[in-house]
């Protein structure tokens, strides 16, 4: 074997995988987005089959519709449902990033034989299941749960206060599940720098609050957009959060992209809802693989 | 350097840490606990694990989940080492950019449109959801998180050693084999374990993609808990806590011991 057939497969592999699972089924759920629900195995029409012959395909597609978009349009209960996920995504990205910033400070600035023991720390309940940790706030969160009896011992409140099945929860169970994902990027950003700038800076007149404003934060820009990609993205199409901490009227497009498809077998409309949500997210996928260049641009250099 | 750690510094770290940590002890202090009710202690009860033990739909699901995971990872971890040699060594080819894109966006996708998509695909294609199904949607996306791990491992290893093999009189092929791998080994394993533990822990992905007599642990873990909450959650729970955390820490100990391993052999090297 040639070196440019060596090459030919060692591209070909990975990418051809990728191709066929993770491409084409995008191009598969556009597509079935313009069917019509019908009740069959598989619930929608029209179906095509590779055997049909290019007259009846033409007469197939002529089938599909723009139906399902102008149904979403129509039922506020979708557009809400977008909005509800871009807020409580956005609100979760700055509460994860007003926690996660002075923990990945701190960890930057700890004495340089604590800090893999601290990163490992961070990274470990990553490996623990997402859905136990958020099953753990459930036990805590609730109306005879942990946190109001403590709270009630403290004598803070009087009556338990309703946290479960809020957006409050929903927010906690977020910001908790994806802190690592803000921490990590921001303490590499700012454990790279270098702190000799910032004593120039107080040297140079700078009270520490100017010199962190001007030198440190700019400095760790490319960190805090990556932690918030990382946060802000998956958190939007999130089904299991909302599911178990948040309450009937909590608004998520991944839940209802969930119920159209699990609860009204609707695959159409589950189709057509998931099209427009990997549309509003593909500009923050952009900006998050514009800096993952970036990064492996510096790395290798 | 000269680094202060103020006290603002240590509050943030242990208000930070404790805010990771505390759920994550409660739950599984609660699942020694001998009252059915989760939130009220009533004594040191080890009742719950026995329980869990004879729950026959819980062990099958946690045998279908072991299978699925150590499935996946392997092939996974195949495919995700390809994808990053490809990344890191061939840096120019047509389509790359759209292959970096594919290994990178399903990091951030959000899991109901991959499950979403990989079902949409298996009945274009006639696949009858099994846990083979379950098996080729966890090798997709963790095959990325693996490409990513090893990645940043290969991006700092000296080519020169392998092209000195090569000069030697190896093959790539072997070049590869015995002088780079070993190097990244500690990547591929970490890779490996990443991959094993995303699909121990798949529900959404796994929902979507499986069918009937093939539901894992996070399927059935998910049923219950929407059912109500039983320490006997708590316990298959603390269960897998203990199993993933004794992993990650075997890991992490062979990680530093093969890196100060190698400093020793460069120290020696740089002696003698």
């Amino acid at each position: 074997m040639g070196a440019a057939a060596r090459r030919w497969l060692l591209i070909a592999i990975p990418y051809l995988w990728l191709l066929i699972f993770f491409l084409v089924p995008f191009f598969l759920v556009f597509k079935i987005s313009f069917s019509q629900t019908n009740i069959a195995i598989p619930p929608y029409l029209p179906v095509f089959e590779w055997t049909d012959g290019f007259a009846v395909w033409m007469e197939k597609l002529r089938q599909l519709s723009l139906d399902n978009y102008l149904w979403l349009t129509e039922d506020p209960l979708y557009f809400n449902a977008y909005l509800s996920s871009l807020k409580i995504a956005f609100v979760s990205t700055a509460l994860a990033l007003a926690i996660g910033y002075p923990l990945a400070y701190g960890m930057a600035r700890a004495p340089a034989h604590w800090r893999p023991l601290l990163v490992m720390l961070v990274i470990l309940p990553f490996w623990t299941s997402f859905l136990i940790r958020v099953y753990a706030w459930i036990g805590i969160l609730r109306r005879e749960g942990l946190l109001n009896q403590f709270l009630q011992w403290l004598g803070v409140i009087d009556q338990p206060l309703t946290i479960i099945n809020t957006d409050i929860a929903v927010y906690i169970g977020i910001v908790y599940s994806y802190l690592p994902f803000m921490v990590l990027p921001l303490y590499a950003a700012l454990e790279r720098m270098d702190e000799s700038l910032i004593e120039a800076a107080q040297d140079l007149g700078c009270t520490r609050l100017a010199a962190f404003w001007k030198i440190t934060f700019p400095l760790s820009l490319p960190g805090i957009v990556a932690g918030c990609m990382l946060v802000f993205i998956p958190a939007v199409g999130e089904f299991v959060i909302p599911d178990l901490l948040g309450g009937s009227d909590t608004l998520m497009i991944g839940r209802t992209l969930w119920v159209e498809f699990f609860s009204n077998r609707d695959w159409p409309v589950a189709s057509a809802v998931a099209t427009l949500l990997l549309l509003i997210l593909v500009v923050p996928i952009v900006i998050f693989q514009y800096y993952q260049a970036r990064t492996r641009e510096a790395e290798t250099r | 350097m000269n680094r202060h750690w103020s006290g603002f510094n240590i509050v943030s770290v242990v208000v930070g840490f404790a805010f990771l940590y505390i759920p994550i002890l409660l739950l599984i202090i609660y699942s020694f606990n001998e009252s059915r009710l989760v939130t009220v202690w009533a004594g040191f009860s080890t009742r719950w694990y026995g329980e869990m033990l004879r729950n026959q739909a819980l062990l099958d699901a946690a045998w279908v989940t072991l299978r699925v995971a150590l499935v996946s990872a392997t092939a996974a971890t195949l495919l995700g080492t390809l994808a990053a040699v490809v990344l890191v060594r061939v840096t120019r080819f047509r389509g790359r950019l759209l292959f970096s894109g594919m290994v990178f966006a399903p990091l951030v996708m959000p899991e109901v449109i991959t499950g979403l998509s990989l079902l949409l695909l298996f009945i274009a294609m006639n696949l009858d959801r099994t846990i083979f199904t379950v098996m080729l949607a966890h090798t997709t996306f963790s095959m990325c998180f693996v490409a990513v791990v090893v990645q940043s491992r290969l991006v700092t290893f000296d080519r020169s050693l392998e092209e000195a093999a090569q000069d030697l009189g190896c093959t790539p092929l072997k070049a590869f084999l015995t002088v780079t791998l070993p190097v990244i080994a500690p990547a591929v394993i970490a890779g490996w374990m990443l991959a094993f533990t995303l699909s121990l822990d798949d529900l959404v992905i796994a929902s979507f993609t499986s069918g009937s007599g093939a539901t894992t642990l996070p399927m059935r873990i998910y049923s219950q808990v929407r059912l109500g909450v039983t320490p006997e959650i708590n316990a298959v729970c603390t269960v897998l806590i203990a199993l993933v955390t004794t992993a990650v820490i075997i890991a992490s100990v062979i990680n530093k011991r093969s890196m100060v391993q190698r400093e020793r052999a460069e120290q020696l090297a740089r002696a003698g």
